[in-house]
């Protein structure tokens, strides 16, 4: 598992590469909120691409990064969730959280690749 | 009903072999020609089950994870995950929706409902002291059912 950051002022995109499970996740949690807490995130992005497996340990991650961006007074959104991670997020109520495929808003910096598109 | 095919499966409760594990029920569970969600399904409660033995079972210890798959002739596959570990005291309990007792990882305590969720039934007997049996049975429609 690994995950590539990318910070602009407020924006954050984390893409997450390979599955997500047990093993992995501490790290991946730790990368990311280091990451938000290092800078002024207030808008955090999980793109699910290039995921290919997700266990209950990516609720885990998705639930703790909901809380974190609550706390901070900012926004999570998932992006790119193929059917087979959906159907175990749906199974947990994340999308009553409503950060599923929750359309991007206007973003400040244009510069960013065209995302938001979910299957 | 008797097997067409069966595998064994040891190995020690490390994390690192969640991936292995779940990846070789997947490699074995091949010969039904499963769609991509059925091996999708197999492969994420495998992953809970085990992640169960390594997290919770093993806890302070490393120990080693049981599992066995066999094949009916009825296109059923049936996964037996066990451990020697700390066994559950309250199935019950342990099998709601959201009850964990390691909060402080992150676990969404989902572990046996996706697992309910995902196969055709779930069956677990535990002994405290002495060990879990977590039973998954599946039926594979395959590719050829056009599901």
């Amino acid at each position: 598992m690994a995950v590539q950051i990318e910070v602009a002022g407020e924006w954050m995109t984390a893409r997450l590469v390979g599955e997500i499970d047990h093993h992995g996740a501490r790290e991946l949690r730790e990368a990311i909120d280091s990451a938000v807490l290092a800078g002024q995130v207030r808008e955090l992005e999980l793109d699910f691409r290039d995921v290919s497996f997700m266990d209950s340990s990516g609720i885990g991650l998705v639930m703790g990064r909901y809380k974190l961006m609550q706390e901070l007074g900012g926004h999570l959104r998932l992006v790119n969730v193929a059917g087979h991670l959906k159907k175990v997020m749906i199974l947990a109520g994340l999308d009553r959280l409503a950060v599923l495929d929750r359309p991007a808003p206007a973003k400040k910096q244009p510069e960013q690749t065209g995302e938001g598109g979910v299957q | 009903m008797k097997p067409v095919n069966r595998m064994k499966l040891q190995f020690e409760g490390r994390s690192v072999n969640e991936g292995f594990s779940r990846t070789a029920v997947a490699a074995f569970l091949a010969q039904l020609d499963p769609t991509v969600e059925e091996v999708s399904d197999v492969k994420t409660a495998v992953s809970e089950a085990v992640t169960n033995c390594i997290v919770h079972a093993y806890r302070d210890t490393l120990g080693t994870v049981y599992i066995t798959a066999g094949i009916l002739p009825d296109n059923r596959v049936v996964i037996q995950i066990r451990d020697r570990g700390c066994g559950i005291p309250d199935v019950k309990q342990a099998m709601e929706p959201l009850f964990t007792t390691a909060p402080e990882e992150e676990r969404a305590g989902l572990g046996f409902a996706v697992m309910e969720s995902l196969m055709d039934r779930v069956r677990v007997t535990s002994h405290p002291g002495k060990g879990t049996c977590v039973t998954l049975t599946k039926r594979i429609r395959g590719k050829e059912a056009g599901a």
